[in-house]
C-alpha cells in the first residue's frame, strides 16, 4: 500500500523544488501567502501556549508542526465553501476568516469563540472524534441539491479514522457523491497513541479504496504538495465528481494539548529529525530569491501587533454573561428554562 | 373538544378516515408539497415506503433526491442531516425502530441538541427524528424500546409523542416547522389500532401542549403514546366502581404541560403516571417533580406510577407482563383512592 500511495513531495526538506510540473504556479505572490499565514497561525499557537501556562486561558492543544496542513489546504477554499474543522485545527479556521479575538475566546471557555464571521461558514470545532465528518458530508450534499459550485472541507486526524462516523461519513459521501474534502492531519500520535498501534494498515489514503474514493499521501509539511493537492480535489468536487480523501503525513511537534506530557509515550529523540514545514518553506525561499528580509521582519511586526491586540480585545471582553446559559439553547425558550433562569439571576442579584 | 375545533383553523373543510401511519405518512406528503427544503432521509424508506409504510408513495411523487434512502447507518443519517439542516435544509431522519436510534445517540448528544447554544443561534438545525417505539407488537429483541428519557434529560431537543391519528399529522407538521431539533416518537402498537377524521390540508397541534381527553373529579391519570388507551380503559373500568379519572394525553414529553398536569392534580388531589419505559430514571419521575413543585398541598394520596420493570425490554413472549395494562393501572388507580 505504501507503493501504491507514495508520498507525494514537491520541495524537499531542504526547500530544493523535486516535483518541477509546478515549477510555473509557484509564485512570489503564492509563496508569501503561504509564508505569512504560516508564521500568523504559529504566533498565535504559541502565543496560547504562553498564556496557557500564565492560567491566562483553559487547556489548548497547539498545532505547531501542522501550519502547512492547515494553511496549505485551507488556503485552497474559495470564501463560499464550509470548513469543519477539530480543535486542532484554529490555524485552519483562522486563514479562513475566523476572528483571532473569538478564537482566543474559544480556549477561556466562552461560546463566543463558536460564533464565526458574518457569511464565513465555518462550523465549531468538533470535540467528539471524527462526528464532523458526516457534517461535512451532509454541507456539501445541501450545496449539491442547491447546484452550487461550492465544496466542504472535513478536518480529522488519525485517530478519527477508526471511528465509525469517518466510515459511515466516507461512504455517504462516496454513495452521494458529495463535494467533500476529507482533510486527514495524519500527525502520528492520537495523544499517546501512535498511527501503528491505531490501525494494521499501511496509510490512511488506502481506506478510500473501500469507498472507491480517489486518494492521495501528501507530504504535509510540504505546504506547496498541501496547497496543489487540495486545488485538485476542490476542482473535482467542483466539476460534480465527488469527494476526495487526502493523508497529509506531518508530525505533532507539541504535547497532545496543554496538559499532556508527551515524553511519557514517546521515544527519546523522536520526531527531531523533522523539519518543520515553516523552515522547510524559508529554505525554498531562500534558495529561490524569495527571502525578503524587510517582508519578513515587516509581517513579524504586523503579526506581533495582530495577535497582542487580539489578545487584548479577548480580554477586554465583556465577562460571560449568564444568561448566555439559558438563552440560545432553543429558538423559543420552554417556560421551565424561563423560570430556571429567572430565579438564578435573582439568587445571584443581576435583575 | 373545542380546543380540536380552534387548532385546525386552516383548511379544515374536508377530511379523511386515516390510521396513524397513514397520517405521519401524510403530514410528510404536506410538508413536502408545502416546503421544496424538507427532505426524508432513511432506510428503505424510498421503494419500500418504510418497514410500517410510513413513507409509502412518497418517493414516486417527490423523487429520489427528497426521499432518500440511505446506507444503514444511523449516526451517518443524523450526522448529514445536521450538514444538510445547517445549509438550509430541513432533514426529517427516520430511525427505523427507536431501539436502533442509539449508533447516532452521539450525534444527538453532542451535536444536534447543543449547535444552537455553542454558536448562540448563529448556526441551529431544524431537523425531526422519526422513529416508531414501544412494545406490543410481536417484534423481534430490540425492536421495542420507548427510551424517551435518554433525550428529554438532554437539554436542546424537544421529544413529542402522539397517540392519535389527528395528532401525529398535527404534531409531525408542527415538529417540522419547528426551528429547533424534534425527536419525534410514533407508537408503533397504535399505528393501525384505530382510524379517525384527520384533516386533508395542512394543520398543526402545538408541541408543549397536553391535553386532558377526559373530565373526572377523584384521580388525575397521566399517559401519552401507547399507553394512552391503557389508561383510557383502565379509566372505565374505573367509573364503573365508581372512581371518576380525568386523562391527560401529554403528547410533548419535552418541554411539559405543566399547567395542565398541575389544574388538573390540584382539583382531583390524587394523580397516576403511566408509562412503558423502565420506572427508574423514567419520565414519571419528572411528573412528580412537576407536581410537588405546583400542587404538593393539594395531595390527598401519593403519586402512583405505573411503569415497565426495571428490565431490559424482553423477548415478546413476555412483552405482555412487561408493559403496563389496565390492570395495573386500575390497581393504582384504587391505591390512590382508597388511600
Amino acid at each position: 500500500m505504501e507503493e501504491q500511495f507514495p508520498i507525494k513531495k514537491i520541495i524537499d526538506d531542504q526547500g530544493n523544488l523535486i516535483d518541477s510540473s509546478y515549477e510555473k504556479e509557484i509564485n512570489e505572490e503564492l509563496v508569501k501567502k503561504l509564508y505569512y499565514h504560516m508564521s500568523r497561525i504559529r504566533l498565535f499557537d504559541r502565543k496560547a501556549i504562553s498564556l496557557q501556562r500564565q492560567g491566562r486561558i483553559g487547556t489548548y492543544p497547539p498545532f505547531e508542526g501542522q501550519e502547512a496542513s492547515q494553511v496549505g489546504s485551507v488556503l485552497a477554499l474559495d470564501s463560499e465553501d464550509w470548513v469543519f474543522p477539530t480543535y486542532r485545527d484554529h490555524g485552519a479556521t483562522l486563514t479562513f476568516g475566523a476572528d483571532m479575538t473569538r478564537t482566543f475566546l474559544y480556549w477561556n471557555g466562552r461560546a463566543e469563540g463558536c460564533v464565526p464571521p458574518e457569511g464565513k461558514n465555518i462550523f465549531p470545532a468538533a470535540v467528539p472524534i471524527a462526528t464532523q465528518i458526516p457534517h461535512a458530508v451532509g454541507a456539501a450534499w445541501a450545496e449539491k441539491r442547491k447546484g452550487t459550485k461550492n465544496v466542504a472541507i472535513a478536518y480529522f486526524g488519525d485517530g478519527a479514522t477508526s471511528e465509525g462516523d469517518f466510515h459511515e461519513g466516507l461512504n455517504f459521501a462516496s454513495v452521494f457523491k458529495t463535494p467533500t474534502i476529507l482533510f486527514n492531519q495524519n500527525n502520528r500520535y492520537a495523544i499517546s497513541v501512535p498511527v501503528e498501534k491505531q490501525m494494521n494498515s499501511k496509510t490512511i489514503a488506502q481506506k478510500g479504496l473501500a469507498y472507491d474514493i480517489p486518494s492521495v499521501r501528501i507530504d504535509g509539511n510540504d505546504v506547496f504538495s498541501v496547497y496543489f493537492e487540495t486545488k485538485k480535489a476542490v476542482e473535482r468536487a467542483r466539476q460534480g465528481e465527488g469527494p476526495t480523501l487526502i493523508e497529509a503525513v506531518t508530525w505533532r511537534t507539541g504535547a497532545h494539548t496543554t496538559a499532556d506530557d508527551p515524553t511519557k509515550y514517546r521515544p527519546e529523540g523522536q520526531g527531531e529529525d523533522v523539519i518543520n514545514p515553516i523552515e522547510r518553506l524559508e529554505n525554498y525561499m531562500k534558495n529561490n530569491d524569495f527571502w525578503d528580509e524587510k517582508w519578513i521582519a515587516k509581517i513579524e511586526t504586523e503579526l506581533t501587533e495582530e495577535v497582542e491586540s487580539a489578545l487584548e480585545a479577548m480580554e477586554k471582553y465583556p465577562p460571560a454573561n449568564p444568561e448566555d446559559l439559558f438563552d440560545h439553547v432553543f429558538t423559543n425558550t420552554p417556560s421551565q428554562l424561563v423560570e430556571q433562569k429567572e430565579a438564578y439571576l435573582e439568587l445571584i442579584g443581576r435583575e | 373538544m373545542n380546543v380540536k375545533m380552534e387548532k385546525q383553523s386552516e383548511q379544515k373543510e374536508t377530511t379523511q378516515q386515516l390510521t396513524m401511519v397513514q397520517a405521519v405518512n401524510d403530514a410528510m406528503k404536506t410538508m413536502l408539497e408545502h416546503d421544496d427544503t424538507t427532505i426524508i432521509l432513511g432506510e428503505d424508506i424510498g421503494k419500500n415506503g418504510g418497514v410500517f409504510r410510513a413513507t409509502e408513495g412518497l418517493q414516486e411523487i417527490f423523487g429520489e433526491d427528497r426521499v432518500v434512502d440511505t446506507p444503514l447507518s444511523e449516526a451517518g443519517i443524523v450526522g448529514t442531516s445536521v450538514g444538510l439542516a445547517v445549509n438550509g435544509f430541513k432533514p426529517i431522519a427516520e430511525m427505523q425502530f427507536m431501539g436502533f436510534v442509539y449508533p447516532a445517540y452521539d450525534q444527538i448528544m453532542t451535536h444536534v441538541s447543543r449547535i444552537r447554544m455553542k454558536t448562540m443561534g448563529h448556526f441551529s438545525v431544524p431537523m425531526v427524528i422519526r422513529t416508531p417505539y414501544g412494545a406490543g407488537i410481536r417484534a423481534p429483541e430490540v425492536h421495542s424500546d420507548s427510551a424517551e428519557t435518554l433525550f428529554t434529560h438532554m437539554p436542546g431537543i424537544k421529544v413529542v409523542c402522539p397517540a392519535t391519528p389527528y395528532d401525529a399529522k398535527g404534531l409531525l407538521i408542527a415538529a417540522i416547522e419547528d426551528p429547533d431539533p424534534v425527536l419525534f416518537m410514533e407508537p408503533m402498537r397504535s399505528y393501525r389500532a384505530q382510524r379517525e377524521d384527520v384533516p386533508t390540508g395542512k394543520y398543526s397541534v402545538e408541541i408543549g401542549k397536553g391535553e386532558k381527553v377526559q373530565e373526572g373529579t377523584d384521580v388525575t391519570v397521566i399517559a401519552w403514546g401507547a399507553m394512552l388507551p391503557v389508561a383510557k380503559q383502565a379509566a372505565k373500568q374505573a367509573e364503573q366502581q365508581g372512581m371518576s379519572c380525568e386523562v391527560l394525553d401529554l403528547k410533548t414529553l419535552y418541554p411539559l404541560d405543566r399547567d395542565l398536569i398541575a389544574e388538573s392534580v390540584q382539583k382531583t388531589g390524587r394523580a397516576v403516571i403511566v408509562h412503558e419505559a423502565h420506572g427508574t430514571g423514567g419520565l414519571g419521575n419528572d411528573i412528580m417533580s412537576v407536581i410537588n413543585d405546583t400542587s404538593f398541598l393539594y395531595l390527598r394520596a401519593p403519586i402512583e406510577r405505573v411503569t415497565g420493570f426495571d428490565v431490559p425490554v424482553p423477548f415478546f413472549a413476555l412483552e405482555e407482563h412487561y408493559m403496563p395494562t389496565p390492570k395495573r393501572v386500575l390497581q393504582s388507580i384504587e391505591k390512590a383512592v382508597h388511600f
